[in-house]
């Protein structure tokens, strides 16, 4: 990676879209102060009530703890004070997953499990989210899902929101603005905005989003093919 | 037949030991290897007369406190030097020392240094386990997760919560091994321990036994506690280790 920037604006939700190797993960890893090895500044608002802001991360694979269950994993990232709390109860049904709340990770299908990462990162009310490829490798039905159950989130508490894909649908379906990533050095290529609501995004509104940035002439816009 | 071979081929190896331990018996005679009814009834005198629960109680008290010295000590250690590399290195050639040190030779400076003492005991028996734990649980540590490591990192777990939900649950196999190799050498030492600047417990009855020549009495005791120990190890030791494992075994989603 060379001369990335990058910058979101308080709840808005920025998908870096590009092709593997071009240091998507490492920007989040560097992001999320997990990755020191770097040259450059990493600034983070405070919150409104001057505290560090929360973070949220969802890994690329689930890493919930297999010893523990759906509950217990959740549970773990409140302060012990509200851990018995109503809220992970709420969190818990707000994503279908009261059923499963006793089960151990290793009961769960993927989907499930990305699902219970999904819960625990809003858990901690985020200010500033960050999503490592949350829906891949999963089957298109449950991957719909997931992004509908995510936009819903969204919706009721937003969050600054960083996205990493390389599913253009994806991207345009939950992004109010794309970055386009090339590698070797991963930078930014290309900006788009997404100006059409998240709420009004159907299938066909995403489709004639993407056949649009497929079309376009800029040789950017080519690695998306 | 079968189906209770699985069932019967422990209780038909005791029968045969014991066959070869009668016709031994038979063999060499008298004092000097009494048969399996003979140390049976010294070893129903020693529990009449209360003497073996007593020495034995003892013993095993010894053998706990060490272990868990030993245990938590172990862990201590070893888990910081599998997660650092600068406190391994710093501390990886007194590991070696402490590992090819005779057990002898610490039971002895123990007592010299700190006196014919409980404490000089059962930490002279814990210091000869501790390097041993730190081995097995240093190599645990060095095949953590990272992927958790970070997760628990993100969402600031407090450092007693990464212990507790991330780090020990990934240790527990290492710990168990440990636990139960532990377990054997412990008792062991603590036997030597007692020999040599104790005025209780079943290597001091050992000492005593032997100066009279009392085979049998010797036999008595050490299978009174081969059978105690086994005891624990599958009472206590194996459940609990089940307990922690219980989330590996269950079934997969229907």
């Amino acid at each position: 990676m060379r001369g990335l920037t990058l910058s979101a604006a308080a709840g808005e939700v920025v998908a870096l879209v590009g092709p593997s190797g071009c240091g998507k993960t490492t920007a989040l890893g560097i992001v999320a102060g997990l990755d020191r090895a770097f040259d450059g500044v990493v600034e983070v608002g405070a919150r409104p009530d001057g505290g560090p802001a929360r973070l949220g991360y969802v890994f690329q694979e689930p890493r919930l703890l297999p010893w523990r269950t759906v509950r217990q994993n959740l549970a773990l990232v409140l302060p012990r004070a509200q851990r018995s709390g109503p809220a992970v109860d709420a969190m818990l049904d707000a994503l279908e997953l009261t059923p499963f709340a006793d089960r151990f990770p290793t009961q769960l299908s993927l989907g499930m499990a990305r699902r219970v990462a999904l819960a625990r990162a809003f858990l901690v009310e985020p200010d500033l989210l960050l999503m490592d490829e949350p829906f891949v490798s999963l089957d298109e039905p449950t991957a719909l899902r997931l992004r509908t159950l995510l936009s819903q989130l969204l919706d009721r508490r937003p969050a600054t929101v960083l996205l990493v894909t390389h599913n253009l649908r994806e991207a345009l379906a939950l992004a109010d603005r794309l970055l386009l990533l090339a590698p070797s050095p991963g930078r930014v290529v290309a900006e788009v905005p997404v100006t059409v609501p998240r709420a009004a995004r159907d299938d066909t509104t995403i489709e004639a989003l993407r056949r649009d940035l497929l079309s376009r002439p800029e040789p950017a816009f080519r690695l998306l093919a | 037949m079968s189906l209770l071979m699985p069932a019967l081929m422990p209780l038909a190896s005791i029968l045969l030991l014991l066959a070869v331990w009668q016709a031994a018996a038979l063999t060499v005679g008298g004092r000097l290897l009494p048969g399996p009814v003979v140390v049976a009834e010294a070893l129903l005198r020693e529990a009449e007369s209360g003497a073996l629960f007593h020495h034995m109680g003892v013993t095993l008290l010894r053998v706990l406190a060490a272990f868990a010295l030993a245990m938590s000590i172990g862990v201590g250690l070893g888990l910081p030097m599998g997660r650092s590399p600068f406190i391994d290195r710093l501390f990886g050639p007194w590991l070696v020392f402490f590992l090819n040190l005779p057990a002898l030779v610490v039971i002895v400076l123990a007592y010299v240094w700190f006196g014919l003492t409980e404490a000089a005991a059962v930490g002279a028996v814990a210091v000869n386990k501790i390097p041993n734990t730190v081995v097995l649980v240093r190599a645990g540590a060095r095949a953590i997760d990272e992927g958790l490591i970070d997760m628990a990192r993100v969402y600031r777990l407090s450092p007693a919560d990464r212990l507790r939900h991330v780090l020990l649950p990934q240790l527990t196999p290492t710990i168990a091994a440990a636990a139960r190799s532990g377990l054997a050498l412990i008792w062991k030492i603590v036997l030597v321990v007692e020999l040599l600047g104790r005025s209780d417990g079943v290597g001091f009855q050992i000492n005593l036994l032997f100066q009279t020549f009392d085979v049998a009495g010797i036999l008595a005791y050490t299978i009174a506690f081969v059978a105690v120990v086994q005891l624990l190890e599958y009472g206590v030791l194996q459940p609990v280790e089940r307990r922690c494992q219980r989330w590996r075994r269950m079934p997969a989603e229907a």
